[in-house]
C-alpha cells in the first residue's frame, strides 16, 4: 500500500517523462484494418505486399543462410548439380544419342539450357512447398501470405547467379562471347521466375488443400522438361507443332538464353509473346486462387 | 473517454468438423471420384460446429483486456481472428492501430541459426522492420542475458537460452495493440514471473491487451476489463475481478479433492495406501475462497502396519513454485486401518492466488514412504477490498498481525531519534 502514496499523481516532475515519450514513433502503418468474412474473388490486397517487402526479405534471406547452412559443401552443391547433369547429357544425348545442338559445343548447348532450367524446376518446387512447410508461422501470426511463394521464387535466384557465373566461364573456355543480344537475359529469366510464380502459386494453393500434391509436382517437372529444349534442339520439332510448342514459355526461356549468350539457335520471336500472355492468364489466376486458399489456409494447415 | 481501437459485431467461426477429418490427399478425392462420379456435385456431409458465435467487443485505447473461459470455449479464435490469421465467417471488427501477435513463444525461429540471426528473422515475422530491430537488439541480447552465444546457432541452445531469447525478442516488439495467448504457460516460473512483469510495463505504457490465460491471478491483476467465453458465446463481460469470480465460481479450475476406490490403484504400497485428500473451505457452499477463509484440509490413508511411526507431512506451493510453508502432523505409533489427519490454514493468512499441495507420508519421522505432488489444489480469490488500494498486495502470505498505533509526545520521539543519531 506504500507504493499508492510513494508516487503522488500528481507531482510534476514524474508526470512529464512517461515511457510513451521516450518511445520513438512507430513506424507508419495502417491506421484502420477492418477484418470481414472472406467475400468474392476480385481483392488481391497487392499493396499490402508492398508494406511487407522487409518480410520478403527476410523469408529470402533466411532461405539463402540455411540452405548453403545445411550441406556440407554449401554453395559447391549449386554448381556441382547442373555441372554434373551437364556431363550426363553431353555423354548421353550427345557423343551416344548424337542429338544435333545448333552448332555449338555440347557442353555450352546443355550448360546455357540447365542453369535456367534447374531455376525454375527449384523455384516451382520450393514454391509448392512453401505453404506447408511454413504452416507454424502461418498459424501464429498474420503477414500477407503472398509473401511465402515470392520468397520461394527469389531466394532461387542466389543459386541461379552462382549458375550463371560459372555459365560465362564455361562459355569463355569454348571462345563464345556475348554480344549485345544478353541484353534480353533480364526478359528471358523474368519470363522463367513468372511462369515459375504463376504455376508455382496453383501448385501452393493445391498443396495446401491436397497434401500429395507436393509428389506430383516432381513428375511434372520433368515431363515439362522433356517438353522444352533442354535436352535437344527446338529444331528437332516439327514445324506444324512448332505453335503449340511455343505456347510453353520455358521453350522460349531456354531456346533464348542459348541464343543470347551464343548467337546460334532461335531468337525471341512473336512466339513468346503469346506464352508470355499464356503465364500472365496462368499468373493472375494463380493470385485469385492463392488469395481464395489464403483466408481459409490458418484452418487447414 | 480514450477512443475505441478495437470493435468487433457479431463475430463467428464456423468449422467443419467433417472437413477436418476427411483426407487432405489428393489421391483419395480422385478414387472416389472415379467411383462414384456423381459425389463431385454432393457437399460431403460434415456436421459445422461453431468455435466463436456472434461475439461483440469493444477495447479502448490503454485498456488491458483478459479473455477467460475453458479450453474450446473460443479464446484463441477470437485472438486468431483479431490477428487476421484467420477470418471469420460471420459478422466484423474494425482494429484501429499496429497489432503485434504473441501465441507462441519463439514465432519463426529456425533451429540452424544463430540467436543473432533468429533475433532478426524472428523479429521481422513479429512485425518489426529491420531499423527497429538493429536499434533495440543489444537491449534484446541483454534482456535475454545470452551474449556469449549470441552467434551460436540456436539448435545448440539449452531450453531455457531459448525460450529467453524467444521471449526477449517478442518483449521488444512494440505494437499500439498487442494480442497474447497462453505464453505464460510456458517456462520455469522466473520466466513466468518476467512475462508478467514485461505485460505491466506494456500496460503502463498505455498500449492496449487483449490477453488470454487460464492465470486467474494474472488475469485479476493485470486486466482492467475482462469477457468470459464458454462454446464460443460471451457469458460474461464487465470488470476483469468480477468475471473472475464468477467464472470461478462456475468453473473450479482447483481440484479440491482427490479420492481413491479401491485400494490397487491407490497410492502408496503394502505399508500405507492413500484413501484421499480434501480441501474444506470453511465457507457456505458455492462461495469462491477468499483471503478470508479458513481452509482445513483432510488426508485419509490405510495403514496396513500396526504401530508403525507415522506422520504427515504438507508442502503448500503457489504458482510459481514457491513453497509458502511445510507443515507435518506429531509423530506417534499408528494403529492398522484408516488413519485421518487433518489441518486448519486460518483465514486472513494466505494471499490471493493459486496453490498446490504436495504431501508425503512420513515413517519413523526421517523416512518418506509415500509422495504425492500437486495432490489438491485450490484458488484464493481477494476479498472485500479495504481501502482504495486495488492492486495485488506482494508476498507469499498476507496473515493478519497485531498492529499497535499510537499517539505519543514529542519527549518519546527526541528519546529515539538521538538514539538514531548515535548509532
Amino acid at each position: 500500500m506504500a507504493s499508492v502514496t510513494a508516487h503522488p499523481p500528481d507531482d510534476p516532475g514524474l508526470a512529464k517523462v512517461s515511457p510513451e515519450t521516450i518511445a520513438l514513433p512507430l513506424p507508419t502503418a495502417p491506421a484502420t484494418v477492418r477484418i470481414e468474412p472472406p467475400h468474392g474473388w476480385l481483392d488481391l490486397h497487392l499493396h499490402e505486399v508492398w508494406q511487407y517487402r522487409e518480410l520478403l526479405y527476410f523469408f529470402v534471406w533466411r532461405d539463402v543462410k540455411v540452405r548453403y547452412k545445411q550441406t556440407v559443401i554449401g554453395i559447391a552443391w549449386v554448381v556441382l548439380q547442373p555441372l554434373m547433369t551437364m556431363g550426363v547429357f553431353t555423354l548421353f544425348f550427345g557423343r551416344l544419342a548424337r542429338l544435333p545442338s545448333d552448332g555449338l559445343p555440347y557442353p555450352v548447348f546443355y550448360f546455357a539450357a540447365l542453369v535456367p532450367w534447374t531455376y525454375f524446376s527449384t523455384a516451382l518446387q520450393s514454391c509448392t512447398s512453401v505453404v506447408v512447410d511454413n504452416q507454424r508461422v502461418i498459424t501464429k501470426v498474420y503477414f500477407p501470405r503472398l509473401v511465402l511463394p515470392l520468397s520461394a521464387v527469389v531466394s532461387g535466384l542466389v543459386d541461379f547467379a552462382i549458375g550463371f557465373v560459372v555459365l560465362l566461364v564455361v562459355t569463355a573456355i569454348y571462345g563464345i562471347h556475348p554480344t549485345l543480344a544478353a541484353l534480353w537475359l533480364p526478359v528471358l529469366l523474368l519470363l522463367a521466375l513468372l511462369t515459375a510464380f504463376g504455376v508455382g502459386l496453383w501448385m501452393s494453393s493445391l498443396n495446401a488443400l491436397y497434401r500429395d500434391v507436393r509428389y506430383v509436382v516432381p513428375f511434372l517437372v520433368q515431363f515439362w522438361m522433356f517438353a522444352s529444349p533442354v535436352a535437344y534442339p527446338s529444331s528437332l520439332v516439327p514445324q506444324r507443332w512448332r505453335w503449340l510448342y511455343g505456347l510453353n514459355p520455358m521453350a522460349g526461356v531456354i531456346d533464348g538464353f542459348r541464343w543470347a549468350l551464343t548467337g546460334h539457335g532461335v531468337a525471341p520471336g512473336p512466339l513468346m509473346l503469346a506464352s508470355a500472355s499464356a503465364v500472365m492468364v496462368v499468373l493472375i489466376g494463380g493470385l485469385f486462387f492463392f488469395q481464395r486458399m489464403e483466408g481459409t489456409v490458418a484452418d487447414r494447415v | 473517454m480514450s477512443k475505441v481501437v478495437i470493435h468487433g459485431e457479431g463475430l463467428g467461426k464456423r468449422y467443419h468438423r467433417g472437413a477436418l477429418q476427411e483426407s487432405t490427399l489428393l489421391r483419395d478425392h480422385l478414387s472416389r471420384m472415379l467411383k462414384s462420379p456423381l459425389s463431385v456435385f454432393r457437399r460431403p456431409k460434415d456436421e459445422t460446429f461453431w468455435a466463436l458465435e456472434d461475439v461483440s467487443l469493444e477495447v479502448r485505447e490503454g485498456e488491458v483486456l483478459g479473455l477467460i473461459g475453458r479450453n474450446g470455449a473460443g479464446k484463441t479464435t477470437l485472438l486468431k481472428i483479431l490477428s487476421r490469421i484467420t477470418k471469420p465467417t460471420t459478422g466484423w471488427a474494425e482494429i484501429h492501430g499496429r497489432v503485434g501477435t504473441l501465441l507462441e513463444v519463439g514465432t519463426g525461429f529456425h533451429s540452424e541459426l544463430t540467436g543473432r540471426e533468429n533475433t532478426f528473422l524472428s523479429g521481422a515475422i513479429l512485425g518489426m522492420s529491420k531499423r527497429e530491430i538493429d536499434r533495440k537488439f543489444d537491449e534484446i541480447v541483454a534482456f535475454a542475458e545470452i551474449e556469449k552465444f549470441i552467434d551460436t546457432p540456436v539448435k545448440h541452445y539449452s531450453s531455457g537460452m531459448y525460450v529467453r531469447l524467444a521471449f526477449a525478442v517478442a518483449a521488444h516488439l512494440e505494437p499500439e495493440i498487442l494480442l497474447v495467448d497462453e505464453v505464460l504457460a510456458v517456462g520455469d516460473a522466473a520466466f513466468q514471473k518476467k512475462c508478467l512483469g514485461k505485460m505491466s510495463d506494456v500496460s503502463r505504457q498505455g498500449r492496449t491487451i487483449v490477453f488470454v490465460s487460464h492465470n486467474m491471478a494474472a488475469l485479476r491483476r493485470l486486466c482492467t476489463r475482462a469477457i468470459w467465453l464458454d462454446g464460443g458465446q460471451v457469458v460474461k463481460t464487465g470488470d476483469a475481478g468480477e468475471v473472475v469470480d464468477h467464472y470461478l465460481q462456475k468453473n473450479t479450475e482447483c481440484n479440491l479433492e482427490s479420492a481413491w476406490a479401491d485400494d490397487l490403484t491407490a497410492p502408496g504400497d503394502g505399508r500405507v495406501r492413500l484413501r484421499s485428500v480434501r480441501v474444506i473451505p470453511q465457507t457456505d457452499f458455492g462461495e469462491p475462497i477468499t483471503v478470508h477463509t479458513p481452509l482445513r484440509i483432510e488426508f485419509t490413508y490405510f495403514n496396513y502396519v500396526p504401530e508403525m511411526m507415522l506422520n504427515v507431512s504438507m508442502l503448500l506451493n503457489n504458482l510459481e513454485e514457491v513453497c509458502v510453508f511445510n507443515t507435518y502432523s506429531d509423530f506417534a505409533p499408528r494403529p492398522a486401518g484408516l488413519i485421518r489427519h487433518t489441518v486448519e490454514i486460518p483465514g486472513d493468512f494466505l494471499n490471493a492466488g493459486s496453490y498446490y499441495v504436495n504431501m508425503l507420508i512420513v515413517k519413523d519421522a526421517s523416512t518418506g514412504i509415500l509422495f504425492r505432488d500437486n495432490v489438491v489444489a485450490f484458488e484464493v480469490v481477494e476479498g472485500e477490498v479495504v481501502g482504495n488500494w486495488y492492486g495485488r498486495v506482494p508476498g507469499a502470505v498476507r496473515p493478519k498481525l497485531n498492529w499497535r498505533s499510537e499517539a505519543i509526545d514529542a519527549g518519546d520521539l527526541e528519546v529515539s531519534t538521538a538514539r538514531g543519531q548515535s548509532t
